[in-house]
C-alpha cells in the first residue's frame, strides 16, 4: 500500500513496525519530524514517547530502557549527536542494542540546518571514548528509511550493539511513496535483560571492568563481534558497473545525484558506473575493490570536505586513483556540476 | 527477621555500631549477663560479593563511609517490603558505582550523572517495578543537575537517594557541588570561596520548589537518632513509589572519613556539628499524590495498521497507470514564494496526484528558519521511472508566487520551459526569452473569489492545464479527500477552475520550443 509520506515520519513508522516502543529526544532540525511523528505515534500503541531536557539525557534514557530488552530509538541532527557521544559509547560498552539517528545538517558548531554528510567521521569512525564501532546504515530514500531502520533494529539486536541511520537533511525532509507491509515482529529473546523479575534478578547492565585483564578480554569479545558483522553484513548497490571506465561512489542523497548523472553521462557516451554503500560500517570493502578492479579512476562525492573517501582510499589501497569532489554548506551538486567534474577527470587519463 | 549467612558485616561502618539496629529490642535487659549484638545481613545482600572477588564478604567502602550503612537500610527496607524480585537498581559513578556488588537485585550502572535519565525510562518500560536511582553529590548535584530536576519535575515514579558528602570521593577528595564555604579540598585548597566557587546547592530544597514530587526529605547519619529517622525515610520514600505516587527523594547526610581526614566517630561528629547547620534536616515535600491531579486528555489506543496508515492507504498500485496518457519522461517542478503562499502544500498536493496517477514521485522543502523568515520554495519530481536525484536544479516549469521568486529563480528552468507568475504582467527590467512566460493574477483571483489563500489552487489549476501533465479529475479527487471544510473545498473548486480557464482565455502567449508532452 502507498502513502505519501516524509523521510522522518517513514523511519518512524519503519521502527513501529520493527516493534520500537520507546523513543526518547530533544528537537532540532532537520530531525524534528522524527521525535513529532514518534510523539504522536507511541503514545496510541502502548508506547512510550518522551521528551528529554537534552540529548545527553535522552541517549541515557535509551540506554535505561535498552537494558530492560525494549526496542527503543533516539534521533537527531549533528549537534545532537555531539551531545549523545558519551552515551553512545556507554551502550556500546555495555552491549545494549537501539538505534539512532542522525538526520545531518552543516557543521561544525552550529552550522546550518541545510544538508551535509559531514558526520560520516563522528559516527562511522566512533566519536565517543573507547574501543567501540557502531553499525552504520545510510538510507537514499523515503522508502529505505523505513526499510533500513527495520533492519538497523534486527542489527543492533543480533550484535548487542548500537546501530545508527546517517540520513541527512534531504532524505529526511523529502516526500516520496512509501510501501508499508504490516508484518509479525520478530524479536530475539534477550535473557540479559534487566527487567525488575525474579528471572533476571542476577542480571547486570554496566560497561566498567576494573581488571586490565578484564576490559581486554571484554574488548577482545566486542572485536570478534564486529569481525562477524564485517563478514556477514556489509550492504551495497551499483550499476552501470561492468565496463565502467570510471566508478562514481556517494551514499545517501549523493547516491540518488550519482545515479542520475550516470545515466546522463551514459546518454553522452561515457562509461560511468556507480557504486553506493548501503552499510557505513561494515564498509562494503571488498565489494568496492570487485567493482573498481577494472576502472581507471574511482571519484568519490560527498556533501562533506573529503571523509567517506578515506575508506575508499583504505579499501583500493593505491590500485586505482581516487578522487574527491566535495560540496558543503548545504550546497547540493546538480547533475551537470557532477557530469562536467567526470568529463575533467576524464579528461586526464592516467 | 531471617538471616540466610547469620553473623556477617555488611560494612565496615556497622562493626563499630553499637545502638543502631532496630530489631533488637529498644531497651534491652541487662540483668548483668554479657549479651551478643547479632549483626544480621538483609537477604537482599548476596552471601557473598563474589562480583567484588571470589569469597568476599567485606565491602569496598572505607571504614566509617555512609554508602554501607545506607545500602543496609535500603536492602532491609527492599526485604521487608518484600520487593527483591521486583527491583531494579540503578547504580552511579563515584563511590558506589560498584553497588551492584552487594544487591542481589536487577542491576544497571550507568553513566556520571544520568542515573535519573536512565531510571526514567527503566520505569517506563517496566512501569510496574520498583527503580531506585542511588547517587552522589557530584554525580547528582553537578554534573547530572539537568537530569535529576528534570526527573523530578517530570514526577518520574522512581526513588532517588542521593547520598551527600561534600566531597568528590572516588577521585580523590576534589570539591563538590555540596562542600562548604571554606571547607578546603584538592581543587579548593584555600577553602570553597563564593567568590570563586559559589555556594554549596541544596538539592532537596531545589527540588521542593517543583510542582510534582510527592515526598523530599534530608537526614543525616550523624547519630543513633538519626540514623532511625533515615531508615524511616528510606523506607517512606521506597511506599511511596511501591504505591506509584509518583518521585521520592532522600537526601543522606553522609560521612567520608577518609576523605575528611578524621575517624569514623569524629566523622559523625563533624555531620552533627558542622553540616547539618548548613543543610537542615526536614521533610520539605510530603504530599498526597490526589493533590496533583490534572485533568488529561488520554490518548487514543489504536491499532498499528491504524496508526501507520496501512489500513487506509489509498493506492496499492505501484505500476504506472495506463489509463493517463502522460506524454512525458519526467517533469520537474519549482515551486516558490513568501510563507503562507501554500508553496509547500502546492507541492504536496501534485506528488499526490502524481501518486494516484502512478507516476514515481518526490516532494523536496526548502525547510527551517528560510521557512519562517518568509520565504519558502519546494522541488517537484513526477516521472514514470524511479526518480533519481530529488534536486531540481533545472526546472522544465518553475511557477513563481512572487516576484522575488520570478528573478530568484527564473534563469534555472530549461530552454522552451514554462514559468507561472503570480501577477498581471511580468514585473519591469525582467526579460526572459528563453521559456514560456504565463502571467496568471492568481492572488486577485483568489480575492475575488473569496480568499487569497487559494492562489496556489488557482496556479494550480493553470499549472494543469497549461502543461497537461496531470489530470484536472485528479486534482479534483485529492482536493476532495484532503480538504475537510466543505466552504474551503468549494473554494478549492472554484480557484481551480479560475486557473484552468486562465489559460484558456490566454492561451496565445509565445511560446518557444515546448518541452515533450507539453501543450
Amino acid at each position: 500500500m502507498r502513502q505519501l509520506c516524509k523521510g522522518n515520519v517513514a523511519l518512524v513508522k519503519g521502527a513501529i513496525l520493527a516493534g520500537c516502543r520507546g523513543y526518547y529526544g530533544y528537537p532540532i532540525t532537520p530531525a524534528s519530524e522524527i521525535a513529532e511523528a514518534a510523539a504522536l505515534y507511541f503514545p496510541q500503541i502502548g508506547g512510550t514517547f518522551l521528551q528529554a531536557e537534552s540529548e545527553t539525557a535522552a541517549i541515557n534514557m535509551v540506554y535505561g530502557a535498552a537494558a530492560t530488552g525494549l526496542r527503543v530509538m533516539s534521533g537527531s541532527s549533528g549537534p545532537g549527536l555531539s551531545l549523545m557521544q558519551e552515551g553512545i559509547s556507554y551502550l556500546a560498552g555495555a552491549e545494549l542494542p537501539c538505534v539512532i539517528v542522525d538526520v545531518m545538517r552543516g557543521g561544525p558548531g552550529l552550522g546550518n540546518i541545510a544538508p551535509e554528510q559531514s558526520d560520516y567521521f563522528a559516527m562511522v569512525k566512533g566519536g565517543g571514548h573507547g574501543n567501540y564501532r557502531n553499525l552504520v546504515l545510510a538510507p537514499s530514500s523515503v522508502q529505505e528509511m523505513a526499510d533500513l531502520t527495520i533492519l538497523a533494529f534486527e542489527l543492533a539486536d543480533k550484535y548487542r550493539n548500537p546501530a545508527v541511520i546517517l540520513a541527512d537533511g534531504f532524505v529526511g525532509q523529502m516526500m516520496e511513496p512509501l510501501d508499508l507491509e504490516y508484518r509479525e515482529i520478530l524479536q530475539p529473546e534477550k535473557p540479559w535483560a534487566v527487567k525488575g523479575t525474579h528471572e533476571t534478578r542476577g542480571n547486570l547492565i554496566s560497561s566498567i571492568f576494573l581488571e586490565s585483564d578484564g576490559l581486554e578480554e571484554h574488548q577482545r569479545n566486542m572485536e570478534a563481534k564486529y569481525r562477524r558483522a564485517q563478514e556477514a553484513e556489509p550492504r551495497y548497490e551499483s550499476c552501470h558497473i561492468e565496463d565502467a571506465e570510471i566508478l562514481l561512489v556517494g551514499y545517501g542523497i549523493v547516491a540518488r545525484i550519482l545515479h542520475s548523472t550516470v545515466e546522463a553521462l551514459r546518454k553522452q557516451g561515457v562509461k560511468a558506473g556507480l557504486f553506493r554503500p548501503i552499510t557505513l560500517w561494515p564498509y562494503p570493502s571488498k565489494a568496492l575493490v570487485e567493482a573498481a578492479a577494472n576502472v581507471e579512476k574511482v571519484l568519490v562525492v560527498e556533501l562533506s570536505n573529503g571523509q567517506m573517501v578515506e575508506d575508499v582510499r583504505l579499501a583500493l589501497d593505491g590500485t586505482v586513483p581516487v578522487e574527491f569532489y566535495g560540496r558543503g554548506g548545504g550546497n547540493v551538486p546538480s547533475v551537470k556540476e557532477l557530469q562536467e567534474q567526470v568529463l575533467s577527470q576524464m579528461a586526464v587519463r592516467v | 527477621m531471617e538471616s540466610k549467612s547469620g553473623i556477617s558485616t555488611i560494612a565496615a561502618t556497622t562493626v563499630t555500631e553499637t545502638q543502631s539496629d532496630a530489631r533488637l529490642p529498644a531497651n534491652p535487659p541487662n540483668n548483668g549477663e554479657a549479651y551478643e549484638i547479632l549483626h544480621s545481613k538483609s537477604t537482599l545482600f548476596y552471601d557473598e560479593y563474589s562480583r567484588k572477588a571470589e569469597g568476599k564478604k567485606q565491602t569496598h567502602y572505607c571504614p566509617g563511609c555512609g554508602h554501607g550503612l545506607v545500602h543496609k537500610l535500603i536492602a532491609e527496607a527492599l526485604q521487608d517490603l518484600g520487593e527483591q524480585d521486583n527491583t531494579i537498581f540503578v547504580s552511579p559513578v563515584g563511590c558506589s558505582v560498584f553497588a551492584y556488588y552487594y544487591f542481589d537485585v536487577g542491576n544497571v550502572q550507568v553513566a556520571h550523572g544520568r542515573a535519573p535519565a536512565s531510571a526514567s525510562a527503566i520505569k517506563r518500560s517496566c512501569p510496574g517495578r520498583m527503580v531506585i536511582s542511588y547517587q552522589g553529590d557530584g554525580d547528582l548535584a553537578a554534573i547530572g543537575t539537568a537530569e535529576i530536576v528534570h526527573a523530578a519535575n517530570r514526577g518520574e515514579k522512581i526513588t532517588v537517594f542521593f547520598v551527600n558528602n561534600g566531597i568528590y570521593g572516588m577521585t580523590g577528595g576534589q570539591m563538590a557541588p555540596t562542600t562548604m564555604i571554606g571547607e578546603k579540598s584538592t581543587t579548593s585548597p584555600w577553602g570553597r570561596r563564593p567568590s570563586n566557587e559559589g555556594y554549596p546547592l541544596h538539592m532537596a530544597e531545589l527540588l521542593a520548589t517543583l510542582e510534582a514530587p510527592i515526598y523530599i526529605e534530608r537526614v543525616a547519619l550523624s547519630d543513633g537518632k538519626n540514623i532511625m529517622k533515615a531508615r524511616r525515610a528510606i523506607r517512606k520514600a521506597l511506599e511511596v513509589q511501591r504505591d506509584g505516587a509518583g518521585f521520592s527523594f532522600v537526601e543522606i547526610l553522609s560521612p567520608c572519613p577518609t576523605i575528611w581526614g578524621k575517624d569514623p566517630v569524629a566523622a559523625r561528629q563533624w555531620i552533627a556539628d558542622k553540616i547539618i547547620p548548613a543543610f537542615p534536616l526536614s521533610v520539605f515535600r510530603d504530599h498526597a499524590p490526589e493533590a496533583l491531579a490534572v485533568k488529561e486528555v488520554e490518548p487514543p489506543q489504536r491499532s498499528v495498521a491504524e496508526v501507520l496508515g496501512i489500513a487506509t492507504s489509498n493506492d496499492g498500485d505501484t505500476t504506472h497507470r495506463a489509463e493517463f496518457d502522460h506524454r512525458f519522461e519526467d517533469v520537474k517542478i519549482k515551486i516558490a514564494g513568501l510563507g503562507g503562499q501554500g508553496v509547500l502544500l502546492l507541492g504536496q498536493l501534485l506528488i499526490e496526484m502524481g501518486m494516484r496517477e502512478g507516476l514515481e514521485v518526490n516532494w523536496l522543502p526548502s525547510y527551517g528558519p528560510e521557512m519562517r523568515s518568509g520565504s519558502a520554495h519546494c522541488h517537484v519530481c513526477l516521472s514514470r521511472e524511479p526518480i533519481g536525484s530529488p534536486l531540481v536544479s533545472h526546472p522544465d516549469v518553475l511557477v513563481a508566487m512572487n516576484e522575488v521568486s520570478l528573478r530568484k529563480f527564473a534563469h534555472e528552468v530549461v530552454r522552451g520551459g514554462v514559468i507561472l507568475y503570480n501577477g498581471a504582467k511580468l514585473p519591469e527590467n525582467i526579460s526572459i526569452a528563453h521559456a514560456q512566460v504565463v502571467a496568471i493574477p492568481a492572488s486577485e483571483i483568489a480575492d475575488k473569489l473569496g480568499s487569497t489563500k487559494v492562489a496556489n489552487i488557482v496556479m494550480m489549476g493553470a499549472l494543469l492545464e497549461e502543461t497537461e501533465c496531470l489530470a484536472a479529475g485528479t486534482a479534483w479527487s485529492v482536493l476532495q479527500d484532503k480538504v475537510k471544510k466543505l466552504d474551503l473545498l468549494e473554494l478549492d473548486r472554484k480557484a481551480l477552475n479560475a486557473g484552468r480557464l486562465f489559460i484558456d482565455e490566454h492561451a496565445h502567449i509565445g511560446a518557444l520550443d515546448q518541452p515533450d508532452g507539453f501543450a
